[in-house]
């Protein structure tokens, strides 16, 4: 059944390309004007959640598009309903209009050609998009994006600490273990089945192995052992020296936060950079709490919109896409006190006016600055998460 | 004409057993199967459609496996050996004191209140960084900072079998004290106490083997439901592995269906368990009874029982206390603005969790409200269907009927909520509030009726008599006479009832397909870390609706009948 | 309103429970203001009697026979069709409704204007001296005050007939002699056939009609 799916969807995308290519922009704002887009959406964080009530409100006053926010537990729901609905048949008028999504559920969605595009180029906005520095822009977890999704906010590792505690904190992957050694059962990481436990493995694993360009190209069973034994070494020295003797995680980053908070740990990683400052804002975590990144870089991914092949409203879904790349969306997105998540935008394409927008914005000292972020490392492919995590749970699920 | 329509009114009367017992059966039997196949191989919609043992052995090669099943076996036996030893020691302790009598009314909070509330309570008590400590911090301990001990999801699983005491303690002394109602306890006491038996003595030897028959499928309950509880052990248990039941559904609700069957395969393996558990307590109990006779032939009078039961006098006012700290813990955070280790109290207050919260907690708030109303309603139109039957017909249902009964409450809850869910999904009919209220229904029945087949029992007939030679129709009996003299435990079962809804999380989950959210999934989900500010604000909502139920049960017939005497009020 | 006086007929009731016979067939006519009372020791079926004639015998007796109000037989109606009253030894008045609408539960609903059944409910007060009690709790209510309130409860569902149950045995003697006297005027007054089983022979002294003896079975 699967196969047949696969065999219409890719009779079905040979068709698409034309359509994507000829789009003009003031078409596609004149036929988006009454459309509802359903904006499948990871629903757990409640600051996007409002985010995305704000950025509703503001296409449907400028361009007369309405956003209804199908709120998602796992991403992986949207991308089920699509395929379910190829399977029926279904190639217009889909029920999913926009899909915020990344790595493995845009690869699954690309593969299948499930996706409507490429469309990227025909959107104003991508044009200030930072497509060279910021590679994952244009790279997903080691999969070209090729115009079929476009950015909207960007995610970098960093590490939140208490200032009070930790005056030195250290600056790459053996130097933790050192920090780990010094203060015994002041740090944890969430537990590996979630996705950020599974990253501060990743993180380690790429400062760790003999040769980290390997890590964009699929895992084999030949390499596997080979490229992760130093991250078990590691590891296996680390493990005792972590919050309850390495026996027991956090379920979630949340929970992680909430043991920061309640002084039983003294640093968390965190895949957002302004955390501190949003959860200080919040009263979630001390004033006290500061950020800081690893000497030779932190994984960073970018999330993307996607608009899937029989999608009922194409142009309202573009018209959101492109609104989530106005410097005053971003520069929005970017405030602390709103997400927090820093730009996907290149600073040098835009207009002084629009530059200062994000000069502007209110700081925090627990907040990085560009500078301080660094390095982005781009994410390792899927298939390495997938293995960790299972490995991870063979070796220290007794 | 009057005649012909009571008849037809009658007809359906005598369906009322059959859709009873049809209402919570099916889901059940059908629920069970949808389990087993799965268990085996068999679910052709996701390409099983081989019988096999690869899900066991998914299952067993699954790294934790071991401990997951030790943990299981030992909080799942530990909790109900310490209830039962808890609640008879109170019990006994209890036997004519003066405050015995008010016993029952005093657990109503805390049996009203649902369990995932009071666990989420005991988790910050507990915690290293919890307010026990924080209490205790620094004047006491010397900490400044929280010791790393793990107190609360501890590999042992002590934190959840206390989160489990909390609760089946005052349910099962709930059980023991309806039981005493119908022997003459008083009066066998004091003839043994004039024989030279000390009190405690004279309960043990003399009540306690008339009472535990009565006890014994409460008992049961408390048994499997110990061994699959899954929010509670979400909440309080062991995490790396958890629990089987948490492990079931951790599977069950996996983005990869490939992991339905080992998830299929590891609840009908918690049913083999449960089974088994049933049939160990059973023997034990054969074994007890025996050496109980010869112990009470012996004629002993030895002294050392009473301390025994003071001491599970204690263990239940300490359990007691750790529930009433549990919630007032929650209400403060609910309060409060910042609230750090190791200060006692909230270093700031604020209403902002509330007013900021409201239209978050309003939807599932409104569900929650819905769902159990339907539930209750929907359950006390069968509930009185079928005792209005009995009274009509003067038959009595057996002790099979109350075992079938219990049933949904001994059969855990991961084994065929997953094969109902699969149903529900054929059907079209999953996530829809609908089948969520169904769901409640299989739990929320066995609870009302149990709670009303005693009064209702015991309702003077010659009433109906005497109002049907008034000239009364039957139907007339009934809402003019019969349900307005029993309204009070009418709305007392109807109360149990609701709070028995409020606090279903699996059901709730696997009906609604993630997809219904109630204030006990929501306040179970933020239970997982999210601030502890909101986590309080959802425990104290799902703990204030079903005391509101409690307090209306017992406020609206005391308003109504505050001139009736003959009905406790004042005249 | 009130239909012709008519007796009360038991035509060859007979019931046993378990196999074994409580009452032998007993062929009984009551005529219109005629009382006759059952007597007997007790578990010896008086109270079993009383219920198959009203129709609320319980299952787990088999009884034959008929009953009949004059011509209507009344054997296969539900008790609330055949038209016939009983008093207990209590005076099962509902707990949760004021003297007054205890007595309006009792009144037909063909009565239909509120003024007019408060004024039957204040009349049957008066008549038993219970003037102004309309609004009372009848649990304030003394027990004679509660047996007189039961009796005439049971009047104005205007019965044919009137079955009473023991029903001067919980009250003091001198109420009981007063209670008596209430009742047997008040039927009397209605030409209606009484059927009183009792163990106390005074009883059926101050009905002053037949006796029948049951025997212990």
């Amino acid at each position: 059944m699967m196969l047949r799916a696969l065999l219409a969807a890719a009779a079905a995308a040979l068709l698409l390309p034309a359509y994507a290519q000829d789009l003009k922009w003031p078409d596609v704002v004149a036929k988006a004007r009454g459309q509802t887009v359903n904006f499948n959406a990871w629903a757990g964080d409640e600051k996007t959640n409002a985010f995305i009530a704000w950025v509703g409100a503001e296409v449907a006053r400028r361009y007369g598009v309405k956003v209804n926010h199908v709120k998602l537990k796992d991403t992986a729901e949207a991308v089920t309903r699509v395929v379910a609905e190829k399977a029926a048949g279904r190639d217009a008028g889909g029920t999913v209009d926009l899909v915020w999504i990344n790595g493995p559920n845009f690869l699954a969605l690309k593969e299948q050609r499930l996706l409507f595009g490429p469309f990227t180029h025909a959107l104003p906005g991508y044009a200030r998009v930072d497509t060279t520095n910021i590679r994952s822009n244009v790279v997903d977890f080691t999969i070209p994006v090729d115009g079929m999704e476009s950015p909207w906010r960007r995610a970098q590792i960093v590490f939140v600490y208490d200032g009070k505690r930790v005056r030195d904190p250290p600056r790459s992957v053996p130097e933790l273990l050192v920090w780990a050694k010094a203060h015994p059962g002041r740090l944890t990481h969430p537990s590996v089945r979630n996705f950020l436990g599974a990253t501060f493995l990743k993180q380690a694993l790429y400062e760790l192995a003999p040769d980290p360009a390997v890590l964009q190209k699929p895992a084999t069973d030949a390499n596997f052992a080979a490229v992760t034994a130093p991250l078990w070494a590691w590891y296996d020295a680390l493990r005792p020296q972590l919050w309850r003797r390495g026996q027991q995680f956090p379920e979630t980053g949340p929970a992680q936060r909430q043991l920061l908070n309640d002084g039983e740990i003294d640093m968390m990683i965190s895949f957002n950079p302004s955390e501190a400052a949003v959860a200080i804002d919040a009263g979630l975590l001390p004033d006290s709490v500061r950020t800081f990144v690893f000497a030779k870089g932190t994984i960073g991914n970018t999330s993307f919109v996607a608009i899937p092949y029989n999608a009922a409203n194409k142009e309202g879904a573009m018209i959101v896409a492109d609104f989530l790349l106005e410097p005053a969306t971003q520069a929005h997105a970017q405030d602390f006190r709103q997400m927090g998540n820093f730009t996907v935008l290149d600073m040098a394409k835009l207009t002084p006016a629009e530059r200062r927008r994000f000069d502007e914005l209110p700081r925090s000292p627990a907040l990085p600055t560009n500078a301080e972020l660094g390095t982005t490392l781009l994410e390792p492919h899927p298939s390495w998460m997938t293995r960790i995590a299972s490995e991870w749970e063979k070796r220290y699920t007794k | 004409m009057t005649a012909r329509a009571g008849r037809g009114a009658g007809g359906l009367l005598r369906a009322a057993p059959a859709l009873t017992v049809g209402a919570f059966l099916l889901p059940i039997a059908a629920g069970l199967a949808g389990t087993l196949l799965p268990a085996f191989g068999y679910l052709p919609a996701i390409g099983g459609d081989a019988l096999g043992l690869d899900g066991f052995r998914r299952l067993v090669a699954y790294p934790g496996f071991a401990s997951s099943v030790a943990v299981t076996l030992t909080t799942g036996i530990a909790t109900p050996l310490l209830a039962v030893a808890i609640a008879l020691a109170l019990c006994a302790y209890a036997h004519g004191r003066p405050w015995q009598q008010r016993l029952s009314a005093r657990l109503a909070p805390v049996l009203a209140t649902p369990h995932s509330a009071l666990a989420i309570g005991l988790a910050f008590l507990l915690a290293p960084s919890g307010w026990i400590a924080r209490l205790g911090s620094p004047w006491l301990t010397g900490w400044t900072l929280p010791p790393d001990v793990a107190t609360v999801g501890d590999p042992a699983g002590i934190a959840l079998v206390l989160g489990l005491l909390v609760k089946e303690v005052p349910y099962l002394v709930l059980m023991i004290v309806g039981a005493l109602n119908q022997v003459p306890a008083r009066e066998h006491v004091v003839v043994a106490r004039a024989l030279g038996y000390s009190r405690t003595q004279a309960w043990l030897k003399v009540v306690l083997p008339q009472v535990y028959p009565q006890i014994r499928l409460p008992v049961y309950a408390v048994i499997a439901f110990s061994l699959s509880v899954v929010d509670v052990a979400l909440i309080l248990g062991p995490t790396n592995p958890p629990t089987l039941a948490v492990l079931a559904v951790r599977w069950f609700t996996d983005a990869d269906i490939d992991f339905y069957f080992q998830a299929a395969a590891a609840a009908t393996l918690l049913l083999a368990i449960v089974i088994a558990a049933i049939a160990g307590w059973y023997g034990l109990e054969l074994v007890v009874i025996g050496a109980g006779r010869r112990w009470i032939a012996q004629g002993a009078r030895d002294g050392a029982l009473a301390a025994g039961a003071r001491a599970g006098a204690a263990g239940f006012c300490a359990l007691s206390a750790a529930a009433a700290a549990a919630l007032a813990g929650m209400v403060l955070w609910s309060f409060a603005a910042q609230w750090r280790f190791p200060a006692a109290l909230p270093q700031a207050w604020s209403l902002a969790n509330w007013m900021r919260r409201l239209d978050g907690l309003a939807g599932p708030a409104l569900t929650t409200l819905a769902v159990g109303v339907l539930a209750t309603a929907i359950a006390l139109a069968l509930v009185i269907g079928c005792l209005e039957n009995e009274s009509r017909s003067r038959h009595r249902a057996g002790p099979r009927a109350l075992w079938l009964l219990y049933l949904p409450l001994l059969v855990p809850q991961v084994a065929f909520l997953f094969g109902a869910q699969v149903l529900l999904v054929r059907l079209g009919f999953d996530g829809a509030l609908a089948a969520v209220v169904w769901a409640h229904l299989v739990f929320v029945l066995p609870y009302l009726f149990l709670s009303l087949a005693d009064p209702w029992r015991s309702f003077d007939p010659r009433y109906a008599r005497s109002a049907a030679s008034l000239g009364a129709s039957p139907a007339r009996v009934l809402f003019a006479v019969k349900l307005p003299i029993l309204l009070k435990p009418v709305l007392i079962a109807c109360a149990v009832a609701f709070a028995v809804s409020v606090g279903q999380y699996l059901a709730t989950l696997f009906a609604g397909n993630g997809r219904v959210a109630t204030l006990t999934t929501e306040a179970v989900t933020l239970a997982a870390g999210a601030d502890r500010r909101v986590i309080g604000a959802y425990a104290v909502a799902q703990a204030a609706f079903p005391l509101l139920a409690y307090v209306a049960a017992v406020a609206i017939p005391a308003l109504l009948y505050a001139h009736r005497r003959g009905l406790g009020g004042r005249g | 309103m009130t239909s012709a006086a008519a007796p009360l007929r038991l035509s060859a009731v007979r019931i046993e429970l378990a196999g074994r016979e409580l009452v032998a067939p007993l062929t009984l006519d009551i005529a219109p203001g005629e009382c006759v009372t059952v007597m007997g020791p007790s578990g010896c079926g008086k109270s079993t009697l009383l219920a198959f004639v009203a129709g609320t015998i319980e299952p787990a007796f088999r009884a034959t026979g008929r009953v009949a109000l004059g011509a209507r037989d009344v054997s296969d109606l539900p008790p609330e069709a055949r038209r016939i009253g009983i008093l207990f030894q209590d005076d099962l008045l509902f707990p949760h409704l004021s003297v007054g609408d205890n007595l309006a539960f009792a009144l037909a609903p063909r009565v239909r204007e509120r003024r007019k059944r408060r004024a039957q409910v204040a009349q049957a007060l008066v008549e038993a001296d219970l003037a102004g009690f309309a609004d009372r709790d009848p649990a304030t209510l003394s027990g004679g005050q509660r047996a007189r309130v039961a009796l005439m409860r049971t009047l104005l569902s205007e019965p044919q007939a009137l079955l009473l149950d023991e029903p001067f045995n919980k009250l003091d003697a001198q109420l009981r002699q007063d209670f008596r006297r209430f009742v047997f005027a008040h039927a009397a007054e209605r030409a209606l056939p009484v059927l009183l089983v009792t163990h106390d022979a005074a009883d059926a002294q101050a009905a002053g009609g037949r006796v029948v003896a049951l025997a212990r079975p």
